[in-house]
């Protein structure tokens, strides 16, 4: 294998992913190092899927500048890389008139970042919106909107592969070392040469930044905790609700969000870590997720909870300090002149994909003449979901590939041609994880207890694996300890 | 689109599909059609491998399979229709069915439709249960699919949540296969199963049951670990200074049972809160006119025998619906603290009823009345009542001395 890159790239998160799609216009050999077995394994994945609007940032910062940016743009990437998102609008609610000065606050921060359409509206916008929220005023978004964040990041990762952009997982960088015209990097015990690296490695990017020479950054992993809700609730909640967010957090505050597939999300909390790989649930955040939710929508059943899960964020501001910090995306000339160093990228990072991704381009173009790539198509396409379609179309389907009339996962109507195309995916992921991400299989109300046998089963036979090889979600996590019986 | 006419889909060919199927036929009924989204009928008798099946209805104990498979044989010797390999993916409150397969989308208009679809497992994500996301944690039908249908093993030394029968069944079973069992929890001061199953399939094995325990914590970040197993105090919440961690790889959790209601809820049809199940009648028909409903998907049984009665007595109910016969149960009943539910909620009067219901905890020596008015009109008395043991209370038509409600109520013998 020819393991010579013009750039590589660590760590295959929305970012990563984007900086692969991004990069890939241009005449360059492109290689993304993952630690995990899959795209979008880390914080880009555990999130609440909300394109932001950006009025929670401070004005002429990158994540203002980003986020209002990739908002806007958001329309053509998703129609390029076919992904499912929902302009739904949001309402930060409020009920105090300390509440009323922040949200007005809030708002202009907004109007100063290029933020469209901010309104302070009543209680009666409120309840026309979300009939089933409560609030005495809000602060209205127009374009802030739903996504799904896998199908986002596999997108970008998937065009990428089609470009030519070269991914592997369970690579984890474990040395850099500089000659002053090539790096070479050991992963996954495996070596790589390259002459740019992008550092994209989000909760790792610190380290990598040290090993790329650039001292000095200390990265404070703080854990959000969320549930999921039934569809049952879905029609309940039409578009995200937050309540206004504590300056100090290191969030913004429990907040609840329909999935762009129609379950609720509740959260995130705020937790500070030592440990970035720490994503165990805590019995006091969950009732406190409980209590805190209950606040602006009083309609938290237990009997609707049907999964929890955390995401961690890579924060530059220390507990002690709270906020945010900006974005740090730089050319260290002085320490590593031939290497694009990311570091806290934190919310808005789902949003300001993209847009990062282009400031990397910039970076690397200001050393040196890209070429484009005429060979560069923008278009990814999806597997057609079946649920989604009407009676006719999903005869029509079932009549082009008999495979769509077998229903594989009852709870969310996921068919077997479904789960056969996730489980062929472009980028040779063959995790379960991995083929819930692509088809939603196992994500429904029942969490795989219809489905899960099936799927499994069909992985071993798509790819020859064995029972022991199944693997869950990352290296380690099997499923199977063998045969039950001989034969 | 493949557009068909019938007198009466039965929706599920488990037990409970199987039972209304034969019995609508001994009827006179012929125009029935069963779907079923397995390759083969059975439902999850399929998996149920063990003994202990059959005693209530064919006065003889069998395995699930061959529970099934007298079932199977009735509807095959009289030629009944059925497909399978077909999942149904809509109803409508006006009974137009649709239903994917390989064979292309069917869309069935029936006279009457039979929801026998069962119920399935509350997951983990439902117990909210604090810590890691490792590998190694099934529900307890996932794992027996996974050993018994699958010939994959789920692992070598397990801790079993919850003391429902599958959980017990299935520390049998895996003990059976050479893996470890170290003990079984449960949350509430009583088992949940039955306790024939604590003793055949717990004790025989040496197997500890701990009753007023939990799981208060799951570790491990690629494989299960360990669990922290927590005393509870009488509200059910962890006591602080019990924990003990218990080394395994795998954690079983057999925390439940929910009849299962997406079609129903399609279909227009009012569920039960506490059943979570449809409100039926004493036809079993649901609130949407000619829908009925049986066995698990209406309130989950314990045995399979009282399934497939159950849906014997809806196939009568069936005809008589069908021969325009009907009945206006305006007789709603209610319950004391005592009971957590009754089936059917609304009866007529006019005819015999069966209440079908479950104490909330267990008891010693108690009559359940069923009043009307002033009036006790039938009544049970139970040695030893227990929540993992349905109990069934017969009213005849004679009893009734008005149109009023009656309710359940449960005093000391």
């Amino acid at each position: 294998m020819n393991t010579q890159f013009d750039v590589l790239i660590i760590g295959a998160g929305v970012v990563g992913s984007a900086a692969a799609r991004e990069l890939a216009r241009y005449q360059l050999k492109i290689g993304v190092l993952e630690k995990t077995p899959d795209v979008c394994c880390g914080t880009s994945a555990r999130n609440s899927g909300v394109l932001h609007a950006g009025f929670n940032n401070k004005p002429g910062t990158l994540m203002a500048r980003f986020c209002v940016e990739g908002n806007a743009g958001f329309d053509k990437l998703a129609e390029e890389l076919d992904i499912p998102y929902r302009r739904t609008g949001k309402l930060v609610v409020g009920f105090t008139e300390e509440d009323r000065v922040r949200l007005e606050a809030m708002k202009e921060l907004g109007d100063r970042n290029g933020t469209p359409g901010l309104e302070i509206v009543d209680k009666a916008f409120i309840k026309e919106k979300a009939p089933h929220v409560d609030g005495e005023f809000a602060l209205w978004s127009p374009s802030t909107a739903v996504l799904n964040p896998f199908q986002y990041t596999i997108g970008l990762a998937e065009n990428a592969a089609k470009n030519g952009v070269q991914f592997f997982f369970n690579h984890e960088v474990t040395e850099i070392v500089d000659d002053g015209s090539l790096y070479t990097v050991t992963a996954g015990g495996e070596v790589f040469t390259s002459r740019w690296i992008v550092n994209c490695a989000g909760l790792g990017s610190a380290r990598i930044a040290e090993l790329l020479g650039i001292p000095g950054y200390t990265i404070y992993p703080c854990k959000g905790e969320y549930f999921l809700l039934d569809k049952r609730v879905g029609d309940m909640l039409p578009l995200p609700v937050y309540p206004v967010p504590n300056p100090k957090a290191g969030g913004l505050g429990i907040h609840l969000t329909p999935s762009v597939d129609g379950n609720v999300l509740v959260g995130p909390s705020s937790e500070y870590l030592d440990d970035p790989d720490d994503y165990a649930a805590t019995q006091t955040t969950m009732d406190m997720l409980i209590e805190d939710g209950s606040r602006i929508f009083p309609h938290l059943k237990r009997e609707y909870f049907i999964r929890n899960f955390a995401g961690i964020r890579p924060k530059l501001a220390s507990k002690e300090e709270g906020g945010f910090h900006d974005f740090v995306i730089e050319r260290r000339d002085d320490l590593a002149p031939r290497a694009v160093n990311l570091v806290g990228i934190e919310s808005p990072g789902l949003t300001s994909a993209v847009p990062i991704s282009r400031e990397i381009v910039r970076l690397i173009r200001e050393k040196e003449e890209l070429i484009p790539n005429p060979d560069f198509d923008p278009i990814r396409r999806r597997t057609p979901s079946f649920w989604d379609k009407s009676p006719e179309e999903q005869a029509k389907l079932i009549e082009e590939n008999p495979d769509y009339g077998e229903i594989v996962c009852r709870c969310e109507t996921i068919t077997k041609a479904e789960v056969l195309a996730a489980i062929r995916n472009p980028l040779g992921v063959h995790t379960v994880t991995g083929v819930k991400y692509r088809c939603r299989t196992m994500m429904g109300r029942c969490q795989g207890g219809y489905c899960q046998t099936r799927v499994t089963e069909m992985i071993m036979q798509e790819t020859g694996c064995s029972r022991e090889e199944v693997c869950y979600s990352r290296d380690g996590a099997y499923l199977f300890t063998g045969e039950v019986r001989k034969g | 689109m493949n557009t068909m006419q019938r007198q009466v889909v039965i929706i599920g060919g488990g037990p409970a599909g199987l039972a209304a199927a034969a019995a609508l036929h001994d009827s006179g009924i012929r125009d029935i059609l069963i779907l079923e989204r397995e390759p083969r009928l059975g439902g999850i008798l399929n998996q149920c491998i063990h003994d202990g099946f059959g005693l209530t209805r064919f006065g003889e104990t069998m395995s699930g399979p061959e529970y099934a498979q007298r079932f199977i044989n009735l509807v095959l010797d009289k030629g009944i229709e059925y497909i399978t390999n077909c999942t149904v993916i809509n109803v409508t409150p006006e009974r137009m069915i649709t239903a994917a397969s390989a064979d292309g989308l069917l869309r069935i208009s029936a006279d009457a439709v039979i929801l026998t679809m069962g119920c399935r497992e509350r997951p983990r994500g439902a117990l909210s249960t604090p810590g890691d996301r490792p590998a190694g944690v099934f529900t307890a039908g996932v794992a027996q699919s996974y050993i018994n249908l699958k010939n994959t093993a789920v692992g070598k030394r397990v801790v079993i949540l919850g003391s429902g029968d599958i959980g017990m069944i299935m520390a049998r079973r895996l003990t059976l296969e050479g893996a470890k069992v170290e003990a079984v929890f449960e949350l509430q001061p009583y088992p949940s199963g039955l306790p024939r199953n604590i003793e055949q399939c717990l004790n025989d094995y040496g197997i500890p049951l701990f009753l007023s325990h939990t799981v208060t914590r799951i570790t491990g970040r690629e494989r299960l670990e360990s669990v922290t197993v927590s005393q509870v105090d009488e509200k059910l919440r962890p006591i602080p200074g019990t924990e003990k961690v218990w080394p395994c790889d795998t954690l079983i959790l057999s925390v439940g049972l929910i009849p299962e209601n997406e079609l129903s809820l399609q279909a227009g049809v009012q569920l039960d809160p506490r059943t979570k199940g449809a409100v039926v009648d004493e036809q079993y028909q649901t609130s949407t006119p000619g829908v009925f409903a049986a066995g698990n998907v209406l309130h989950v049984h314990d045995l399979v025998d009282f399934v497939s009665l159950e849906a014997e007595k809806l196939a009568k109910a069936v005809c008589r619906y069908l021969s325009g016969e009907t009945e206006d149960c305006g007789i709603t009943v209610e319950t004391d603290g005592s009971v957590g539910y009754t089936v059917p909620q609304k009866i007529s009067g006019k005819q015999d009823v069966t209440l079908s219901f479950r104490p909330r905890r267990p008891m010693r020596n108690v009559v359940f009345s069923v009043l009307q008015g002033e009036h006790c009109i039938a009544k049970k008395t139970v040695r030893k009542a227990l929540p993992a043991e349905m109990l069934h209370v017969q009213i005849p038509a004679s009893a009734f001395v008005s149109g009023e409600s009656v309710k359940v109520v449960c005093e000391d013998a």
